[in-house]
C-alpha cells in the first residue's frame, strides 16, 4: 500500500482522563485506503528531548469526513506533548503503515483489549461489522477508571467488560470473561492488543481452544517504514520488523512461550 | 541553477547528496515518498557473507538530539542480495553503492568479489566501523594496521571505486584515513556512529539489549565536522562526510570543512524526503552566494591565521 506524508489539522482533543486522550485529526485531502490495525508515525517537534516520530495505531477512520483518530496514552515526553495539543494545530503524519488485521467474510470475532491496547480495536470492530462479521469486544482494566468509550465500541459490536477489582463488569482478567465459554457463540478468530502479559494469556487461551489468534505488537521504532530494522520481534522465520511485517502477527508465527 | 556534479575517483555523481547505509533500506522503502533517482547516490544496507539475524530487541534508544542503535548488521547475506535484491534496485538511475561488512577479512573478500561482478553497483563502501557486532566490524577500523590490512585485501579483488567508512571511536582518525589511503582506498566516508549507551534509572537496566550501541543524529554533528576537517588536512582522496546532517545548512558546513559529498542518515527516519530537500537547499545556497559549482565551496572554510 502506498504511504503518504500529510499534515492533518487537530479537530478535537478529547481528554479521557489525565493519562489518555483521543485526538481526532482531519485532512484537507481525501484519505487513502487504511486497514484496521495499521498505524501512523506522528512528528512531535520538540527537539532535543523528542527527536523521532511517535507510532500510534489508528483508532478510527471516517472516510466521508476525512478524519482519522488516535488513542494516546502518555508514555513519555512525546506522547505528553501530543495530549496537550490545541484544536486547530497541525500534525504531520506518515501513514498508513504496517499490515493490519485479517478480516474474515463471515462468522463471529472476539476482540480483547487492555489499557491503551483498546485503541486499534474500535476501527477493527467497525471493519468487521461492515464485512458481516459479528464482533464481541472485551474491554479490560484494573478498575472502572480504566474502561473508556464503551458507547463508541457498542456502535460496532457487543461490549463486555472485566475489571480486576470488579468495579465495572465482571471481576477478573479478560481471559476469564464468561462470554468466552458461551455455548451459543462460536468464535472464528480472536484479536488482541494490550500489555504483553495480557496478550500472551489471550494467545494461550486461544491456542487451547484451537481458535485463530492475531496480536498487535508494540515496539520502539525509529523509522516505521522498514528502513532502520530497530523494531524487530522474534518469529519462526527469524527477526521481523514490527513496522512493516507487523504490527499484527498470527500467534503461530511468534516464538512466544505459551 | 548551480553545477552540483562531483566526482569520486572516476565515478560521477549528479549531486553530492547520498543516503547513509542502514538508514535508507535498499531505496525501495522510499519510492512512495519521492523519486530517489534525483539523489547523487544510495548507500544500501550493509551486506555480509552469511545471513545475520542481528541483535536481540531492544535495539534502539532515543537520546537528546539523537538515537542509539544496536541493529547489528541484520541482513540475509550476499547471495540473497545478488539474487533477490539486486534485480529490484539495478534499474535505479543513480549510483547504488553497496556497504560491505564482515567478521573476518575472508568474509569481506567474498562479499567484495561478488559485488565486483554486479554491473550496476559502481562502488562499495567498506564498513570497518560498525560498533554493534562482536567480531569484526569496528575492530578493523580502530587500528591503522588492521584498517590497512583489510583495505589492502579488498583492493586486490575489487576493481571499482572503493570507499572506506571510518570509525570515530579512535584517538586519531586522520592516521587511519592515511593508512587506508596508502592501500588504495579511493575515498573515505566518515563518521560512523559513536559508541554510547543509555540506562533506565527506574529499572536499573540498560535500554539496549547489547548495553552499548551507536549514537547518531545531530548530537554527533560537531564531532563529525571536526573529524572531516582533520582528515581533509591529512589525505588527498575525496571525503564523504556524514554525522547528524538534518538540512542543507548542515550539509554546506561539511563541504566547507572539506567533504566532497555528504550522506544523510538518521534524518531519513524523521522526514523520508529530507535528502531531496537537502539537494534543493544546496542549490539555493550556491545560487544565493553566486557560486557556479559545488566544487567552489569544498574545503573553503575561512580560518584566520
Amino acid at each position: 500500500m502506498k504511504k503518504y506524508i500529510i499534515d492533518f489539522k487537530v479537530l478535537e482533543n478529547k481528554k479521557l482522563n489525565d493519562q489518555n486522550t483521543i485526538l481526532v485529526l482531519q485532512s484537507d485531502e481525501k484519505l487513502p485506503e487504511i486497514l484496521a490495525g495499521q498505524f501512523v508515525e506522528v512528528l512531535v517537534e520538540d527537539s532535543p528531548s523528542t527527536f523521532l516520530r511517535r507510532p500510534f495505531s489508528v483508532h478510527n477512520v471516517d472516510f466521508h469526513e476525512n478524519t482519522l483518530s488516535l488513542f494516546i496514552k502518555i508514555a513519555g515526553i512525546g506522547s505528553k506533548k501530543l495530549t496537550n495539543i490545541e484544536v486547530g494545530e497541525n500534525l504531520n503524519l506518515i501513514f498508513p503503515l504496517g499490515n493490519g488485521f485479517s478480516i474474515p467474510n463471515e462468522g463471529s470475532a472476539l476482540l480483547i483489549g487492555g489499557g491503551c491496547g483498546i485503541g486499534p480495536l474500535l476501527f477493527l470492530a467497525k471493519c468487521l461489522m461492515e464485512n458481516n462479521v459479528e464482533p464481541h469486544i472485551i474491554l479490560g482494566g484494573r478498575s472502572k477508571e480504566d474502561i473508556f468509550e464503551v458507547h463508541e465500541y457498542s456502535k460496532y459490536g457487543t461490549v463486555h467488560i472485566t475489571t480486576d477489582d470488579g468495579s465495572l463488569g465482571e471481576k477478573g482478567f479478560v481471559t476469564k470473561h464468561t462470554i468466552i465459554d458461551d455455548p451459543d457463540i462460536k468464535f472464528d478468530i480472536i484479536y488482541t492488543c494490550g500489555p504483553e502479559i495480557m496478550m500472551k494469556a489471550v494467545a494461550k487461551m486461544a491456542k487451547s481452544k484451537g481458535i485463530e489468534c492475531e496480536v498487535s505488537l508494540e515496539n520502539t521504532m525509529a523509522c516505521g517504514i522498514g528502513a532502520c530494522l530497530c523494531c524487530v520481534t522474534e518469529t519462526i522465520d527469524g527477526n521481523k520488523c514490527v513496522c512493516t511485517e507487523g504490527p499484527v502477527f498470527n500467534i503461530n508465527d511468534l516464538k512466544w512461550q505459551i | 541553477m548551480a553545477d552540483l556534479k562531483i566526482k569520486i575517483n572516476q565515478l560521477e555523481f549528479k549531486n553530492p547528496v547520498l543516503t547513509a547505509s542502514g538508514t535508507f533500506g535498499y531505496g525501495l522503502e522510499f519510492d512512495d515518498f519521492f523519486d530517489v533517482n534525483l539523489l547523487g547516490g544510495i548507500l544500501v544496507k550493509a551486506t555480509t557473507n552469511a545471513k545475520r539475524e542481528g541483535n536481540p530487541y531492544p535495539r534502539m534508544a532515543e537520546t537528546a538530539s539523537g538515537m542509539l542503535n544496536a541493529v547489528g548488521l541484520q541482513n540475509k547475506g550476499v547471495d540473497y542480495f545478488v539474487n533477490e535484491i539486486y534485480p529490484l534496485i539495478k534499474g535505479y538511475q543513480t549510483n547504488v553503492i553497496a556497504n560491505v561488512s564482515g567478521s573476518t577479512i575472508e568474509d569481506y573478500i567474498v562479499v567484495a568479489e561478488k559485488m565486483n561482478e554486479l554491473e550496476n553497483i559502481p562502488a562499495i563502501e567498506l564498513n570497518i566501523s560498525c560498533p554493534n557486532v562482536k567480531q569484526g566490524g569496528m575492530a578493523f577500523g580502530t587500528s591503522c594496521a588492521s584498517a590497512q590490512e583489510v583495505t589492502k585485501a579488498i583492493r586486490k579483488v575489487y576493481s571499482k571505486t572503493l570507499i572506506v567508512k571510518l570509525s570515530p571511536n579512535v584517538t586519531n582518525i586522520a592516521e587511519i584515513a592515511k593508512a587506508v589511503e596508502s592501500e588504495g582506498a579511493d575515498s573515505v566516508s566518515l563518521i560512523n556512529t559513536l559508541l554510547g549507551m543509555a540506562i533506565n534509572a527506574e529499572t536499573r537496566k540498560p535500554i539496549l539489549s547489547t548495553v552499548t550501541g551507536g549514537l547518531s543524529g545531530p548530537a554527533i554533528k560537531p564531532i563529525a565536522l571536526r573529524m572531516v576537517w582533520q582528515v581533509s588536512k591529512a589525505v588527498n582522496i575525496p571525503i564523504i562526510g556524514l554525522g547528524g546532517i538534518m538540512n542543507a545548512t548542515d550539509a554546506i558546513e561539511f563541504f566547507l570543512a572539506g567533504a566532497t559529498a555528504i550522506q544523510i542518515g538518521t534524518a531519513n527516519f524523521i522526514d523520508p524526503t529530507v535528502s531531496l530537500k537537502v539537494v534543493n537547499g544546496i542549490n539555493e545556497y550556491l545560487d544565493r552566494h553566486k557560486f557556479a559549482s559545488i566544487n567552489d565551496i569544498i574545503g573553503k572554510l575561512e580560518v584566520k591565521n
